[in-house]
């Protein structure tokens, strides 16, 4: 009766097919993303082989030295323009991206190289990959050691010589680093506290001249306490030139690819390495360094090298602060949409207009953002508690508070329907046992409903998360800067700075991906950025879903049990 | 016909004991075209059991849930006419009706605790009215507990939740929560029909030994639910009471045509 195909159809089997294909796919490009950015990411950090060659495709052949960072099949076509000497026939070849470091000396990065042009490729032992604090890498071999311009080692370096250069400039580079270390240690510190009580001291002044009248005594104060913190400052600033002498002592004169020497002050290396001779043990721990210099440093070059700490440290506390504001809110005004409000076509009116403002693009929150609370808002904080430091505005400038004001207010519908989803499913039975026993409408709310709603609250809130923290655009108008090393948060009253400016990983990545003046050089950069950036997301979901399944698994028999 | 069934009414209200609840010329409707219940008037002798049976749609729910103005939540719902309790009008704008609720107890179809330890569930309504003495707390949680049979099975587990009691303990659990805030009148909506018959035999025997402290309500699908366990039965129909007595004259000698017909199976 019932033929093979049409059999088949009305089995369903052909719906189940599609519905694991449709989860298959998904899963296929979640894991495809995660792996993408994995690999060029986290691979960045590993420390490569530098190969030295001779490169034919010019007449007469140079010497390169660097490490292949990228390599496409592309037209041979393509290429006549870009690099002489290669076949003309149409067919695909493969070409490779070599980064040669060594910017200030050469004045290009990367090049695009054909592999089959290289000739006589070795990987030495005593190359030394060196990581800078500006011009990016830097590729050569060390010959020799200046100390105070004077050279303290044989500029010969070959066999056992070498080796003990190569040790003699790492005991040097560890000098370099602890003098560094003692630098910024006071520049953080001491140097912050004398500027921060000078400022204080400003205001001060200014605040009197505001309120005029006679503040002869105060303002005489206001002179020795200067004075005092002037006194701390020339002390300081010796020990800081001192310092700055002794770090400049040593440089270091390297060979690089084509024989010319370099020399470099060792204060400018951060990190060397011998790539070619390190075991895997080695590379780990280079790798981790890195990794770890990744997240917890500041940036250098523009964004391109160091660490992102700063915008780690500026999302996440964006992101906390949003939360901190926005479920109050929306669980306030959910529980009024459902629970008080008349159930006419104002309040069916209202709720609508909430879905809807959940799919206003965000850019849109970020006008909103710069116009009410920048302008506006903040504006008239500084004119009512900042007048001593107008012009020079206080509140009234992109900051921390208003970005998470924003996206507070951009994610405020997510609060409020997930909430009001949540108070809806509340059985009917639990409220009318509440009442059956006296209790009024607020105290059955406070007592049995919110409590067994919380779970949909948190719910509300993850999804407020996820979207706050991925949000780059209405952030660019309202408080994320491309560089901003002060942390919003730190030991200076009082300590959560909400009108500082900030960094944001998402605006990071976009930053290196579209803004650098280096792309080559920044994308790793990016994608790693992009990665950590998925990893604090998951982070922030993975700990409110925790939460959720500890006060799930409290009412679990709820789901379940005899009465749901 | 109305003329006829408040007659009825009357007849069996001329009890010798006490009124506790009297229902005067009660009607409710539902968005003002559904009637519910049509000029009831019935009145339940105090520290007795009275059963209201009818069949399903009849307005026995309705009328129970007047007792304690819990029809007061239904947007919809209209209630004209009177309920006395104790001899004061509790529609009256007067009344306090979270301290109405407390005095009128109600246990419903389904246990429904409140996904909190069994302890904090006897002691919500006692915290409600702000007592917060751990002592006295303690004092009224076992007395709660013992009054509802069912001190013996969960004293070692107070501060367990109460979700993972049976269905039959839950029952008697949301009975002692009542219990607790002392009240003078308790309503039992089925309470015992999602039980097992075990359960079911237990609440029963609850319920008798209540009465002697309690004026209770009870409505009931269970013909001979009704027959063991109360002392007066009404029989009500399409939003009608037609007859009210004692439980044994309803089921051997029913004066309706109506009442003989439901009891006997005949319809409902």
């Amino acid at each position: 009766m019932n033929g093979g195909v049409s059999g088949w159809y009305r089995s369903g089997t052909p719906w189940i097919w599609l519905n694991a294909g449709a989860v298959a796919a998904c899963l296929a490009m979640v894991f495809g993303l995660l792996l993408l950015l994995g690999a060029r990411g986290l691979g960045h950090f590993w420390p490569k082989p530098v190969l030295q060659a001779n490169y034919l495709a010019v007449d007469p052949p140079v010497t390169v030295i660097g490490e292949i960072a990228d390599s496409e099949t592309v037209d041979s076509g393509q290429l006549q323009f870009s690099a002489a000497g290669a076949p003309l026939s149409g067919e695909r070849i493969e070409r490779q991206l070599l980064k040669l470091g060594n910017r200030d000396v050469t004045g290009n990065d990367f090049a695009w190289i054909l592999p089959s042009l290289l000739d006589e490729v070795e990987y030495p032992e005593r190359l030394v990959t060196l990581e800078r604090r500006e011009w990016g890498n830097f590729y050569g071999f060390p010959s020799g050691i200046l100390q105070n311009g004077e050279p303290v080692a044989a500029p010969s370096a070959q066999g056992e010589e070498a080796d003990a250069l190569w040790s003699e400039l790492q005991r040097r580079l560890n000098r370099a680093r602890q003098l560094r270390e003692e630098i910024e240690r006071i520049e953080r510190s001491i140097i912050a506290d004398i500027n921060f009580g000078m400022e204080r001291l400003r205001l001060r002044e200014r605040r009197l001249q505001l309120a005029g009248g006679d503040s002869g005594e105060e303002l005489r104060d206001i002179g020795r306490q200067r004075q005092t913190l002037d006194a701390q400052y020339a002390e300081i600033r010796l020990r800081l030139l001192e310092l700055n002498r002794q770090i400049q002592r040593d440089s270091a004169i390297f060979r690089v690819a084509g024989g010319a020497e370099v020399e470099l002050p060792v204060a400018d290396i951060v990190r060397a390495y011998r790539p070619n001779a390190m075991n895997r043990f080695e590379a780990m721990g280079t790798y981790l360094a890195r990794l770890f210099e990744f997240l917890t440093d500041d940036p250098r070059e523009s964004n391109i090298e160091g660490g992102l700490l700063p915008a780690i440290y500026g999302t996440a506390m964006m992101v906390l602060l949003m939360s901190v504001l926005v479920t109050p809110l929306g669980v306030v005004a959910a529980v009024y949409l459902s629970e008080y409000a008349p159930k006419g076509w104002l309040t069916r009116f209202i709720r609508i207009s909430v879905n809807n403002l959940a799919g206003v693009p965000s850019i849109v929150y970020g006008m909103f953002g710069l116009g009410f609370f920048i302008y506006l808002a903040g504006g008239e904080i500084d004119n009512l508690f900042y007048s001593e430091s107008l012009p020079a505005p206080t509140f009234g400038t992109p900051g921390l508070l208003w970005a998470s004001l924003t996206l507070a207010l951009l994610t405020l519908p997510v609060v409020i329907v997930a909430t009001e989803e949540g108070l809806a499913n509340i059985p009917a039975s639990l409220r009318e046992g509440s009442l059956a026993l006296g209790a009024t409408k607020f105290e059955t709310l406070w007592r049995v409903v919110l409590p067994l709603a919380r779970p949909s609250m948190l719910t509300g809130l993850i999804l407020a998360v996820a979207r706050a923290a991925g949000e780059v655009a209405p952030l660019m108008l309202v408080g994320v800067v491309k560089l901003a090393p002060a942390l919003p948060l730190d030991t200076e009253f009082p300590y959560l700075h909400l009108e500082q400016q900030f960094m944001h990983l998402g605006y990071y990545v976009y930053d290196l991906a579209m803004q650098s003046p280096n792309v080559e050089a920044a994308m790793p950069q990016a994608f790693a950025a992009a990665f950590l950036l998925v990893a604090v997301v998951t982070a922030l979901n993975l700990s409110a879903v925790v939460m959720r399944g500890r006060l799930r698994e409290r009412y679990k028999a709820l789901e379940t049990g005899s009465w749901s | 016909m109305n003329r006829e069934y408040e007659a009825a009414g009357e007849s069996a209200a001329a009890v010798e004991l006490e009124p506790c609840l009297e229902v005067r010329n009660l009607s409710l409707h539902y968005a003002r075209t559904r009637q519910a219940l049509n000029k009831i008037r019935l009145t339940i002798p105090r520290q007795r059991v009275t059963a209201l049976i009818g069949p399903s749609g009849c307005g026995k729910t309705s009328l129970l849930r007047c007792f304690n103005r819990l029809n007061d939540l239904v947007d919809d719902c209209v209630v004209t006419g009177r309920i006395r309790l104790e001899g004061k009008n509790i529609y009256s704008s007067k009344i306090d009706v979270t301290e109405l609720r407390r005095r009128v107890g109600m246990v419903f179809q389904k246990p429904n605790p409140f996904p909190k330890s069994i302890y904090e569930n006897v002691a919500f309504g006692l915290r409600i009215r702000g007592i917060n003495s751990r002592r006295r707390l303690d004092e009224i949680v076992q007395e709660s507990l013992e009054a509802a049979a069912l001190w013996d099975e969960v004293k070692d587990r107070l501060h367990g939740s109460a979700l993972e009691l049976s269905g039959g303990q839950q029952q008697r659990l949301v009975i002692a929560r009542t219990l607790a805030v002392e009240p003078e009148v308790l309503l039992l909506d089925e309470s015992a029909s999602a039980l097992d018959p075990i359960s079911t035999l237990k609440i029963e025997e609850l319920i008798t030994g209540l009465k002697k402290n309690y004026t209770i309500v009870i409505v009931t699908h269970n013909l001979q639910q009704a027959a063991r366990v109360s002392d007066y039965t009404a029989f009500m129909y399409m939003g009608n009471l037609v007859e009210f007595d004692t439980t044994a004259r309803i089921f051997t000698n029913p004066v309706k045509r109506q009442t003989e017909d439901y009891i006997t199976g005949r319809y409902g």
